[in-house]
């Protein structure tokens, strides 16, 4: 039973569409600074460079040109960064935030390596949070890859998915002339929903 | 720092306190909140730790939205102080944490160029500002009072002032995203995104006017406190 809290949380609200001059402003050209890029990883950290990208589609299945996504993952070693310093050092900041609105086909593209596995038993993942005019409450869901089927397989979260609806949680890896992409889309409704967890 | 026992879980997200993800009243929700029941996961909070960022990241006048974007004068408007406390549902502040904001300006315009309201753009003022809490939890920015816009949901739909809030907390899963009203705002009754909220919790995203907060001869004080999700009590066995 969960104990009654004196305090209720405040209630979520949209992000609405014009967010970006706040928190993608380099991405899209305003003059601010951002504080999360969708690079997560500089040329010297550690472990496989990977791209992993992807669209947000709607329950009409058109994309989605005014959304957000963010990332956050474990290094390649399978830690999480825990200071800016750390970050700092070995080139990779564990976290990024793309919008939906700059590229072609309204792709969201993160630079990052693979992450390494946090626990024993647990297949490597991304966590994603994706928001967008339209949505009152964000939403969080989890980029498997689908080259780990072994551990794919034996992840206890990914077990807990029911069969049919797992592959919305596995990103397809391919090598392109640019390197290692992962595409992994994020469908809103319909048949092929992709699940989301009361995270 | 003192030791205190790891907490083993951050608190359920309150579905009674948020709004639902299809919203008939707000349309652009009809083919974008997820349809399917959300799934439960177990996961360790220790795996869930909020993005790395530190306060030398924030430029000085990051918090100051009156004067961030000056190119000539100073931004048209009433300006104001926001300022409250970020804590948890137990009222423990939630420290050095991240606060960003955006709004619209003085006349009901954004600057992103997305934004086609026929209404002044103000040069000297972007709308854009981030700043991190106190050791107790305390945040305060400077900024003129947005405009009301018109936008296309319904005929005649008017958004109430606002400022968009975005915040991470101590955990990626503590995120929340929200919007800050002012008291009084007679469009409220009439806002969808404000009224598809639950009942109990609007008046949360309420902020109160404070004449402690308001400054002689310079800015009135408005109060908005946030509460997150904090980690549950640690359990012994």
């Amino acid at each position: 039973m969960p104990t009654m809290r004196p305090l209720l949380q405040t209630p979520s609200q949209t992000v609405g569409p014009f967010f970006a001059y706040g928190l993608t402003p380099t991405q899209y050209a305003y003059d601010f600074k951002s504080l999360f890029t969708p690079v997560l990883a500089q040329p010297q950290a550690e472990g496989e460079h990977i791209v992993i990208t992807g669209q947000v589609i709607d329950g009409a299945g058109n994309t989605i040109h005014d959304a957000m996504v963010e990332i956050s993952q474990a290094d390649a070693a399978g830690q999480f960064v825990r200071t800016p310093a750390e970050a700092a050092s070995s080139g990779f900041t564990g976290f990024g935030r793309c919008g939906t609105g700059t590229l072609a086909g309204h792709h969201y593209v993160f630079n990052t390596v693979k992450p390494g596995p946090v626990a024993d038993g647990q297949a490597p993942y991304v966590t994603a949070c994706i928001t967008a005019r339209g949505m009152l409450v964000h939403n969080f869901t989890r980029i498997y890859f689908d080259d780990e089927a072994a551990a794919n397989a034996a992840d206890p979260v990914l077990a807990s998915v029911p069969a049919q609806r797992r592959t919305t949680l596995l990103a397809r890896r391919q090598v392109t002339g640019a390197g290692v992409v992962y595409r992994f889309d994020i469908r809103m409704q319909g048949d092929n929903e992709t699940v989301f967890f009361d995270l | 720092m003192a030791a205190s026992p790891a907490p083993s879980a951050l608190s359920p997200r309150d579905w009674s306190a948020h709004p639902a993800h299809v919203d008939p009243g707000y349309k652009s929700t009809l083919l974008r909140g997820p349809k399917k029941p959300l799934l439960p996961i177990r996961q360790a909070l220790a795996d869930m730790a909020a993005p790395v960022y530190g306060a030398d990241q924030l430029g000085p006048l990051d918090h100051d939205l009156t004067r961030n974007a000056i190119k000539n004068g100073e931004p048209l408007g009433e300006r104001i102080i926001v300022t409250g406390r970020v804590s948890d549902e137990d009222g423990r502040p939630v420290k050095n944490t991240l606060v960003e904001i955006w709004q619209a300006n003085a006349a009901g315009r954004y600057v992103h160029k997305a934004d086609q309201h026929n209404a002044p753009l103000d040069p000297n003022f972007l709308g854009a500002g981030r700043c991190m809490t106190d050791s107790e939890g305390r945040y305060k920015f400077l900024s003129v009072k947005p405009g009301a816009y018109p936008w296309g949901n319904h005929p005649n739909a008017w958004r109430p002032n606002h400022i968009h809030l975005s915040l991470f907390g101590e955990y990626f899963a503590s995120r929340l995203v929200t919007q800050m009203y002012f008291p009084g705002d007679p469009l409220l009754p009439f806002d969808p995104m404000y009224m598809g909220a639950p009942e109990k919790s609007r008046a949360l995203m309420v902020s109160r006017f404070s004449l402690d907060v308001t400054e002689p001869d310079f800015a009135l004080g408005y109060v908005f406190d946030i509460v997150l999700r904090g980690p549950q009590a640690a359990r012994f066995e």
